[in-house]
């Protein structure tokens, strides 16, 4: 990459910021406040509902063995992320392509995990409008989960950059800010994880 | 760790240099033990009324390690903990707001 092309990569404010990085942390200050009110809403309904399914209890439908595995995916894929930007920053495009692949294939898997258990609970009788757990449940996580699926089609689009060696390090804070995004809904899980599963 | 950090003046933009491989391994191994000791105070009955606060230590310990060193907050400009702290505040204090509204003056209601 040039020097002006490199130098295109970075835009700062006056506060010497960068602006992507200052944008995006806005957004996801945004973001705490938009999952804030889907886990408010959950926590409202939280043994309000008046039918079956309910999801604790001997005939309860979580299982926090799976979903423990799920939670230790995401988290692990977190540590991808991070060394997946420690490659870019380092210029290893072996390293690049590597970390990106393996944090986005984790990330599919906690999709799939997710993907099994929504259609575990229907199949016990628990659609969206059964009851408040479940209206509060799948919205929620469904939102979760759509964000987890727009991480990993952004971070395919990385690997196919790092692929084509159109990731050196002078473009790193695209790395760092997919990072963020990433790692924000590994956070928003982790509150979930207990507030949902661990919380009877 | 600190040999894997530099201030971040040495950057001239308020970002410092992140944390290293070492550091980052050593914060996976302590967030998968934080999330075994989480199922473990979960599956204990004997930890009784206590299961909530130490749940609650638990998750904000991680959520504290994955923001401060894999979102590099610990390392980059205080300014971006301003734009992301003020709001999560905000977005907790709605929460509290509401579980008092509706879970906790109604048990009082006469």
């Amino acid at each position: 990459m040039s020097h002006a092309a490199a130098a295109h990569e970075h835009h700062y404010t006056s506060t010497g910021l960068d602006t992507w990085k200052l944008g995006f942390w806005t957004f996801i200050g945004s973001e705490c406040l938009f999952f804030g009110s889907l886990i408010a809403t959950y926590m409202v309904y939280k043994g309000q509902s008046i039918t079956g399914p309910y999801p604790h209890g001997p005939e309860g439908v979580l299982d926090i063995p799976l979903t423990t595995i799920s939670t230790f995916v995401l988290l692990m894929s977190s540590f991808n992320m991070v060394m997946a930007l420690h490659a870019v920053k380092e210029g290893s495009r072996k390293g690049s392509i590597f970390w990106i692949l393996a944090t986005a294939f984790f990330g599919s898997i906690f999709l799939g995990f997710q993907a099994y258990e929504f259609t575990h609970f229907y199949h016990a009788g628990l659609s969206l409008g059964q009851n408040l757990f479940s209206a509060s449940f799948f919205v929620l996580t469904g939102f979760h989960g759509a964000h987890v699926t727009v991480g990993v089609i952004w971070l395919l689009a990385l690997w196919v950059l790092a692929l084509r060696n159109k990731l050196p390090p002078e473009r790193a804070t695209a790395v760092e800010v997919a990072g963020l995004y990433w790692h924000f809904v590994d956070v928003v899980w982790i509150a979930i994880f207990t507030l949902i599963y661990l919380i009877e | 760790m600190s040999s894997e950090t530099h201030p971040a003046a040495a950057h001239g933009h308020g970002e410092a240099e992140h944390a290293g491989p070492k550091t980052y391994v050593l914060i996976a191994v302590i967030l998968a033990i934080l999330t075994a000791g989480e199922v473990a105070v979960y599956e204990i009955d004997a930890f009784g009324a206590a299961k909530i606060p130490m749940l609650a230590v638990l998750t904000t310990a991680k959520f504290a390690l994955v923001v401060m060193f894999f979102m590099h907050l610990k390392f980059d400009s205080r300014i971006f903990s301003g734009v992301f702290v003020a709001p999560l505040i905000l977005g907790v204090a709605v929460v509290a707001a509401l579980l008092v509204l509706f879970k906790v003056l109604p048990t009082m209601a006469v």
